[in-house]
């Protein structure tokens, strides 16, 4: 039997919960779209977020500082990794492609167990937002209720970036037809290098919102990774859009399956997945894509 | 000759009896020098014909049980040291140890098994090729435990079982070349149960929180079993994989389910994290939160959040005020490690003492000699007391930690979080051995 305040409080959580999915989906997904990198160490970009913004709280003990520092140091981090390690693997098969990226993600996530240990790390969210609220139909933890806000407004800033902005009409030129952005005399290299620096800081900033929400340790970021894969393929493979229509469809349908089964929160999933994939190969919002 | 008299039916074990006879000696069944005469079997006596003898150990070093693995992995390290170096503490367990196991030294490869069965299996599998491991140990997740189950009893080789704490373990699952030292689901529902029911009272709501394998399936089934007993019921069970990044849905269904008491059988990071998003979504202030299998370090790692909270335990290092050999392994530990020891350090330390214990007293290395004195049912020392193996099913009778967390104003030192309630004696504990189907299985 359904129980509706419990049916309304899960709806709810799988809002919170796609929020965060789009945002960590839409730096995959503009990396994708526009360099045509899988990029596998996006998952361990988004656990070292955290430990950034962890180490950052300790010394200055501001969520706000955190955040900040968390998300540059993995911007910083993916300018890096781009202009050594990736850009040499642009014109090479997605195959190895795949592999250097999951080869630099199990080496992150051994960095960081080196450094830290196993043991989970707590940032406690900001005072403003510790406790929890009565929503009328349900008390929700009130840093929940921010994570949306805050993920609603750094997805804001990101479709200004993208669609308001020069660089967000190379970027989506790129996406289209990277050879043409060449030819008109734009250096797609620089771009690249910047898009991937805004990729990998969507994935750092995400880190470290999320960490007072689970605690931090080197894996988290496994689990996650296999999330938003699915995310960006129901949403459709290089989509901004796609990436967070793909969020909230994963969230509810990972919220709302857990009411009746939790079991099957996952096969849901999945199920959802193939069928978008049987309907729509290009997913929910995705374009031919690049080849 | 003698390979002359051993082509004419005459074994090296009959010679050399013969001989002792002759002499008048009745003792050299137990005399280590003869270890090489058995039969072969399993790496026995390949692995043990040098000075070494090897172990394979296989530990959770990544993923959701790593800080736990990490933990046992220590207390494994330390009792080898300590059987190689003949350590007092060892030899109050095992009195014949010198130096080394039977005077072998003993040597030791370690493998991440990430708590998934396959590649603990695939681990030890190589060290029983590769290295002839005498004995394969590991653990921290049921699942690994059972799948090394059955792998020791198809190669012969001993599994010394690490933390696991399903009721198939040592029961439908159980197997002749396996033991298993510490407490588990039926075990955990009989010493906390009555507690549960002191505390709360007769005919409450119970809400669980069930990892999805064998360990949270049947320490459930136990507690819930136990629990109706005294007129509990369970309004809901939560049950998620393994490893879960978020429990907020599992825990709506619980904050809205309107039971009394949330009973947490969620293990390592994910009890502590489903523990941590228990307080944020305010669960922990509508309900009681029991812990029927304690987490190692979830008091430290959830900051707090144990204060009150009942669980039961191998091994809380507080008891050292009333167990000798407790005082001497929590100096040895915190002296090399520089922390408490918690339950998967004391498990794995006390499992390789009484390993050694066993090996010595059969005089041999040979698998179904150690494994028939470990059915003996010898009363031997360990951390919390005498204990001993039953030979139906290889588990071992050992009490059970009753703990309470402390408040923070009450703790005397930054490791001292929990009050031991009580400590309950293994015996009345214990479901009869086939309780669980347990068929051990052959010796060769």
């Amino acid at each position: 039997m359904i129980s509706w305040p419990n049916l309304v409080s899960q709806l709810f959580n799988g809002l919170a919960l796609g929020a965060l999915l789009a945002l960590i989906s839409s730096g995959l997904t503009i990396i994708y779209g526009t360099l045509g990198v899988l990029n596998l160490a996006h998952g361990a970009m988004f656990m070292i977020g955290g430990y950034a913004g962890y180490v950052t709280y300790q010394y200055t003990e501001s969520f706000i500082l955190a955040v900040i520092a968390g998300s540059l140091f993995v911007m910083l981090l993916g300018v890096v990794m781009e202009r050594v390690i990736i850009r040499h693997f642009y014109h090479r098969p997605h195959e190895d492609q795949l592999l250097v990226t999951f080869g630099l993600g199990i080496c992150f996530v051994e960095i960081v167990r080196l450094i830290f240990s196993s043991q989970s790390l707590v940032v406690p969210p900001p005072a403003l937002f510790q406790g929890i609220t009565n929503l009328g139909f349900m008390f929700y933890p009130t840093y929940r209720l921010a994570v949306v806000g805050i993920v609603a407004i750094a997805l804001g800033a990101l479709f200004i970036v993208l669609y308001r902005t020069r660089l967000g009409m190379i970027v989506r030129a790129g996406i289209e037809d990277s050879v043409m952005v060449d030819s008109l005399g734009i250096n797609v290299y620089q771009v690249f290098m910047v898009v991937f620096g805004i990729g990998a800081m969507a994935a750092g900033f995400a880190g470290i919102v999320n960490a007072p929400v689970v605690s931090l340790t080197p894996g988290v970021g496994d689990d996650i990774l296999v999330e938003t894969f699915v995310v960006v393929v129901i949403g459709g493979v290089g989509s901004f859009p796609g990436a967070i229509l793909g969020g909230l469809i994963a969230g509810e349908i990972i919220s709302v399956t857990s009411m009746f089964n939790p079991g099957y929160a996952y096969v849901m999933l999945f199920a959802a997945m193939t069928l978008v994939l049987v309907v729509r190969p290009h997913g929910l919002l995705g374009v031919q894509g690049r080849e | 000759m003698t390979d002359d008299l051993i082509r004419r039916g005459l074994s090296r074990r009959g010679l050399l009896q013969t001989t002792a006879g002759l002499i008048g000696g009745s003792v050299l069944p137990a005399m280590p020098a003869f270890a090489e005469d058995k039969p072969a079997i399993g790496t026995y006596p390949a692995g043990v014909s040098g000075s070494t003898a090897f172990i394979g150990i296989s530990v959770p070093r990544t993923g959701t049980y790593a800080v736990q693995g990490e933990d046992e992995l220590k207390g494994y390290q330390l009792a080898i040291e300590h059987i190689n170096e003949g350590h007092e503490l060892i030899k109050k367990i095992s009195p014949k140890t010198s130096k080394g196991v039977l005077g072998k030294e003993l040597k030791f490869g370690v493998a991440d098994s990430a708590a998934k069965p396959n590649e603990a299996v695939q681990a030890q599998q190589r060290f029983i090729s590769e290295n002839k491991a005498i004995m394969i140990t590991g653990g921290t997740s049921s699942a690994v435990a059972v799948a090394l189950n059955k792998l020791a009893q198809r190669e012969h080789v001993l599994f010394v079982c690490g933390i696991s704490g399903s009721n198939d373990t040592t029961g439908k699952d159980c197997v002749r070349y396996g033991v298993r030292q510490n407490f588990f689901g039926q075990t955990a529902a009989a010493a906390i149960g009555p507690v549960m029911v002191r505390e709360f009272g007769k005919g409450k709501k119970a809400a669980y929180l069930t990892p999805d394998y064998t360990y949270g399936h049947t320490v459930t089934k136990s507690m819930q079993d136990f629990l109706a007993t005294a007129g509990w019921t369970t309004v809901t069970n939560q049950v998620a994989p393994l490893g879960a990044p978020d429990y907020s849905s599992y825990l709506l269904n619980v904050a809205n389910s309107g039971a009394d008491v949330l009973i947490n059988v969620n293990w390592g990071h994910d009890a502590v994290l489903s523990t941590q998003q228990a307080k944020q979504f305010g669960v922990l202030d509508k309900m009681k939160l029991v812990v029927p299998y304690q987490v190692p370090f979830i008091a430290r790692e959830t900051g707090g959040l144990m204060q009150g909270v009942f669980a039961a335990t191998d091994y809380w290092w507080t008891i050292e005020d009333k167990f000798p050999l407790a005082k001497m392994f929590n100096a040895a530990f915190e002296k090399k490690y520089g922390y408490k020891p918690e339950w998967g350090a004391e498990n794995a330390y006390v499992s390789f003492a009484h390993w050694a214990h066993m090996c010595e007293e059969a005089g041999s290395f040979n698998p179904p000699d150690v494994i028939k004195a470990y059915e003996r049912g010898e009363t031997i020392p360990s951390l919390v007391g005498d204990v001993h193996y039953r030979p139906e099913d290889h588990q071992c009778v050992r009490p059970v930690i009753i703990v309470k967390g402390k408040q923070q104003k009450d703790m005397k030192s930054k490791e001292d979080w929990y009050d031991v309630v009580e400590i309950v004696p293994g015996e009345g504990l214990m479901q009869k051995p086939d309780a669980f189907g347990c068929h051990l299985g052959d010796y060769t």
